[in-house]
């Protein structure tokens, strides 16, 4: 009487959440990001009245005010997508490779996606432009097959471990090619810094339109196969028995995480640890089942990347502190805390 | 004639394995069988030794050909630039005589950097070594776990930001590279400390360690591509005396230590018990030696940014050409050394543009990386 009857009760409530509450919580998540999207309008190396932000967002520019916060929405705007982008890629890759640790940034997808876009500007003449998302899409791909194709070879397949350290090693390759190529050209040189470290920066509307039709197939991709993610999470051989066409399911479930992946990178730089951290965070709350988690990783990925944008430009002020290294910062404890929490061996 | 104990008793035991276990010398191990037992005994014993010689042999002829190879091309980029110097002016300059031109060229220029390239590649090769033996693990190097991200970082904090000199910088690294050390230790300590944990928490440690690196960068006054490269894939560029000085003071203190220590240090590999039971006073080895690894990867580090990759090349490299004799110690430092000069020469010279050495080996490291994690697999190691 006093230990059985808990027992089933915990499992009941971890395993069937009551979908109420899960909708509350993506309110609240929502109501969160609608919170820090007017910080970060509001919010800088110069504060502006709500009453300003209204005028700029129709439209007048007059003032310091206004012309800051007619500069911030954009930011504010890519940092809520790009947020969503990664936080989603990386829900799908852990469940695509049912590996704790998938994060763009840890697999060296972002750096591949860096490393393309600087061989094309370098070699082939590419303008910031559509051209540079797709060959960014096309070096996260290159590099999320590597990876896990080196990560999965042998015994015991791709092992938390293996992935990790194949990881590790392709980004530190491919961080040592971006410098090489970069070094003796002295007109891209200046713009290395921008592929080292990630940041929102430099959003504008322009490069915001381009990304978009990107971002929109790739989220879509990813919540059509979340079903699938459901039954792969299960096994193979259950997902299989399930009805699932395993590989197809799998390969468009990578294909959108690498295209929300290598097309937030093409705008902002290498971004990590969003992608680790946030889906996560979000499994706490909606316990495993991937059509709430992700929504939920969208929004949360979202609130945490204009977060962090908003910490780096209050910190450090009037400098900014680029949003790249603030998700390092909040992510590489959470990676080391899911490292200690679990059986390493049998992740 | 390294590590006897472990080596000499092992294969003769084989054959009586019941009895090994017990302290009974074998000509006790009874009436009838002890004759042919002993002349078997006598004939493993020979082929022991044999071994041990033609081992001993292979380890003589490497060590001295990487001394021979470090001395040539240590004397080839001291000739090799835009301007070329035979030998005799190089020697000259070495000696202290006055040659124009060469004298500022060769004695202020090369010769610094061809030094800071030998001692921090002996550092790095030496560090590395200590750490993936202690570790068991050929992936647990200074530059994986975070430790040379940690000396990095705050070499960079220590310049970029506090303006110090040359020698509070060095301590400030090492004390940084103790620090982190300390740290990923007892990130992963939890039921004991398992390698794949150790590795985990040490690339998490390197990756924040990383981007505080490229923030402090960031902060300095205008994004300096040269400093950028030394603290984040190492550089030789601009090397002088007041750099060196240090790297070679650590290595004159702290290698004599960790050589004096190289056979508890092959101990510890057999396991804390196994080696406590040989007589190794493990806690105590274990101290030594992790804070003499880390001076001198800090130290190497505070000169010349973390060199990418050759700490964990060197020890691996030695490892093969070696082959299973001994302490690698000695013949990792010069694989290491041997390492970083080369990448400097090729990466001034051979490719069009000036690369950092960093760069270089970078480049050459992570192949080495993927071919180690695809070999470990088909072996059915566990990674």
């Amino acid at each position: 009487m006093t230990t059985a009857p808990p027992l089933p009760a915990v499992g009941v409530a971890v395993v069937r959440r009551p979908r109420r509450l899960r909708a509350v919580w993506l309110l609240v998540l929502v109501a969160v990001l609608v919170g820090v999207v007017l910080l970060s309008v509001t919010v800088g190396s110069r504060d502006v009245s709500l009453a300003d932000v209204w005028a700029a967002l129709g439209g007048a520019t007059d003032g310091f005010d206004r012309a800051s916060v007619a500069k911030r929405v954009p930011r504010t705007v890519l940092a809520v997508a790009a947020g969503a982008a990664l936080a989603v890629s990386g829900a799908v890759m852990q469940g695509v490779t049912r590996n704790p640790l998938a994060d763009p940034g840890i697999l060296g997808v972002n750096t591949g996606a860096s490393l393309a876009v600087v061989a094309g500007i370098a070699f082939f003449g590419l303008s910031a432009s559509t051209t540079t998302i797709w060959v960014a899409v096309a070096g996260a791909g290159a590099t999320a097959l590597v990876v896990y194709a080196i990560g999965s070879l042998g015994r015991g397949g791709a092992t938390p471990l293996k992935l990790a350290l194949a990881g590790a090693a392709t980004s530190a390759a491919l961080a040592s090619f971006i410098t090489a190529i970069a070094l003796p050209r002295g007109d891209i040189a200046s713009s290395i810094r921008s592929w080292q470290i990630g940041g929102v920066g430099g959003g504008t509307w322009a490069s915001l339109e381009q990304v978009a039709p990107f971002l929109v197939v790739g989220v879509v991709v990813c919540l059509l196969s979340a079903k699938a993610l459901n039954s792969l999470a299960l096994g193979d051989d259950l997902a299989a028995g399930l009805g699932e066409r395993v590989a197809v399911a799998r390969g468009a479930a990578a294909l959108g995480a690498v295209v929300l992946c290598g097309a937030a990178t093409a705008v902002t730089g290498p971004i990590g640890f969003v992608g680790l951290v946030v889906p996560h965070a979000c499994r706490l709350l909606t316990g495993v089942d991937h059509r709430w988690l992700l929504p939920f990783s969208a929004v949360a990925g979202a609130v945490l990347l204009t977060g962090a944008d908003v910490v780096g430009r209050v910190v450090a002020r009037p400098a900014e502190i680029d949003v790249g290294i603030v998700t390092a910062l909040i992510g590489a404890p959470v990676f080391i805390w899911i490292v200690r929490r679990s059986k390493v061996k049998a992740l | 004639m390294d590590r006897p104990p472990l080596e000499g008793e092992g294969p003769v035991s084989a054959p009586t394995d019941l009895r090994a276990s017990k302290p009974v010398p074998p000509r006790g191990a009874g009436g009838e069988p002890a004759r042919p037992g002993s002349s078997r005994l006598d004939a493993v014993a020979a082929s022991v030794a044999a071994g041990r010689a033609r081992r001993g042999r292979r380890r003589r002829a490497v060590v001295g050909v990487l001394v021979a190879a470090l001395v040539v091309v240590f004397v080839l980029s001291l000739m090799v630039g835009r301007t070329f110097y035979g030998p005799g002016e190089v020697l000259g300059v070495v000696l202290g005589q006055d040659v124009p031109g060469a004298t500022f060229t060769v004695g202020r220029l090369r010769l610094p950097r061809a030094v800071l390239a030998v001692a921090a590649g002996l550092c790095f090769g030496l560090g590395g070594v200590t750490f993936q033996t202690m570790l068991r693990n050929p992936l647990a190097s200074p530059d994986i776990i975070g430790i040379s991200s940690g000396a990095s970082a705050a070499a960079a904090f220590a310049i970029v930001t506090l303006s110090l000199d040359d020698g509070q910088v060095s301590a400030f690294a090492i004390a940084a590279g103790l620090a982190v050390a300390v740290l990923v230790y007892l990130l992963s300590k939890r039921g004991g400390v398992a390698g794949t944990r150790l590795v985990l928490v040490g690339i998490g440690v390197a990756a924040m360690l990383d981007s505080l690196t490229a923030y402090v960068l960031s902060n300095a006054a205008q994004w300096d591509l040269q400093e950028a490269t030394r603290w984040l894939t190492g550089s030789l560029n601009g090397s002088s005396w007041p750099q060196v000085v240090p790297v070679l003071v650590a290595l004159v203190v702290l290698t004599p230590l960790l050589l004096s220590r190289s056979r508890d240090l092959a101990a510890t590999q057999l396991g804390d018990d196994a080696a406590s039971a040989l007589g190794v006073r493990v806690d105590r080895t274990r101290l030594v030696v992790i804070v003499a690894a880390v001076g001198l990867i800090s130290f190497a580090t505070a000169a010349c940014g973390p060199i990418a990759f050759v700490a964990f090349l060197s020890g691996p490299i030695a490892a093969r050409l070696v082959g299973p004799s001994g302490s690698l110690l000695v013949p990792s430092a010069l694989v290491g050394a041997l390492l970083v000069l080369v990448a400097d020469v090729v990466g001034q010279y051979a490719l069009g543009t000036r690369f950092p050495v960093g760069v270089v080996t970078g480049v050459l490291g992570a192949p080495y990386l993927i071919w180690l994690i695809v070999r470990t697999n088909r072996s059915g190691g566990s990674l």
